[in-house]
């Protein structure tokens, strides 16, 4: 049994080159299609809560074949917490724009004033901006909630696994 | 004609090996003879029929949008390619770390 432990040590603290190596050639690309599903939410399916979904599960991919130090040195908690309002800001500027131009909460139709494109066009880019800011929000949050419920709160994590 | 015929032929193809991978699934008797089953027989099922359809939506000519399209069934099929087997090298070592003990044949090592 002494034997077996020993042996689970050993596995464990030898590199998982070929996850390693696997997850850091293909995040780059879980991003991209992230960042595709975000922009053509408006006439595909998809949008900003399954593209900031994409994203945020190519950061939690990066903690689990890494560990938790290695993602916040891409994404530190500052950073997180300022997307996180970003999009937000994003989302409800948008949506307080139309009421300042004349129109209800969210409807883009009145952005035509402002934009240099007709109304059915600037409806397509106001819904293009939404998107982009529930992307951001959603993409924090998720990575957020796995953060903390991963590390019990604290955030940090000492052993590689 | 003979696009359709090579098209079902993968397709079936890759059915098999879905179907051979399930039965290995359901009837490999431990942990790591399950997961050998579910990562070969799946990742060539998917690629096969992921190819098969593919090929299948060239059925009506080589438009642009056609080999667009076939071509980023293309690439899920190699993302499959790739992820499958590691995700699948990934459970398996878990197993290993936690020290799941592999199968013997009970005549054996009595």
């Amino acid at each position: 049994m002494h034997d077996a432990a020993k042996e689970s040590k050993m596995i464990r603290d030898f590199e998982n080159i070929i996850i390693k190596t696997v997850c850091r050639a293909i995040i780059p690309f879980i991003q991209l299609y992230g960042l595709y599903v975000i922009a053509h939410g408006h006439y595909s399916p998809g949008g900003g809560f399954q593209g900031g979904c994409i994203l945020a599960a190519s950061f939690i991919l990066m903690v689990l074949a890494y560990d938790i130090k290695e993602m916040k040195k891409r994404m530190s908690e500052k950073i997180n917490t300022i997307l996180c309002s970003t999009g937000v800001i994003i989302y409800t500027g948008i949506g307080l724009l139309c009421v300042i131009l004349g129109a209800n909460f969210l409807d883009y139709g009145i952005l035509e004033i402002i934009l240099p494109a007709d109304a059915e066009h600037s409806r397509s880019l106001g819904i293009l901006g939404v998107e982009i800011g529930v992307g951001f929000t959603v993409m924090a949050v998720m990575v957020s909630i796995f953060l903390n419920i991963a590390s019990a709160g604290e955030h940090e994590d000492g052993e590689q696994g | 004609m003979i696009v359709i015929t090579i098209a079902v032929a993968l397709i079936v193809a890759g059915t098999f090996f879905f179907v051979t991978a399930t039965l290995g699934l359901l009837r490999f008797p431990d942990f790591y003879t399950r997961m050998h089953a579910a990562g070969k027989g799946d990742t060539l099922g998917a690629l096969l029929s992921l190819a098969g359809l593919a090929l299948y939506n060239l059925n009506n000519g080589f438009s642009v949008e056609a080999i667009l399209i076939s071509m980023k069934i293309l690439i899920i099929a190699l993302f499959i390619f790739i992820a499958n087997p590691t995700a699948t090298h990934a459970i398996t070592k878990a197993g290993l770390v936690c020290s799941v003990k592999p199968w013997e044949k009970k005549e054996s090592s009595k």
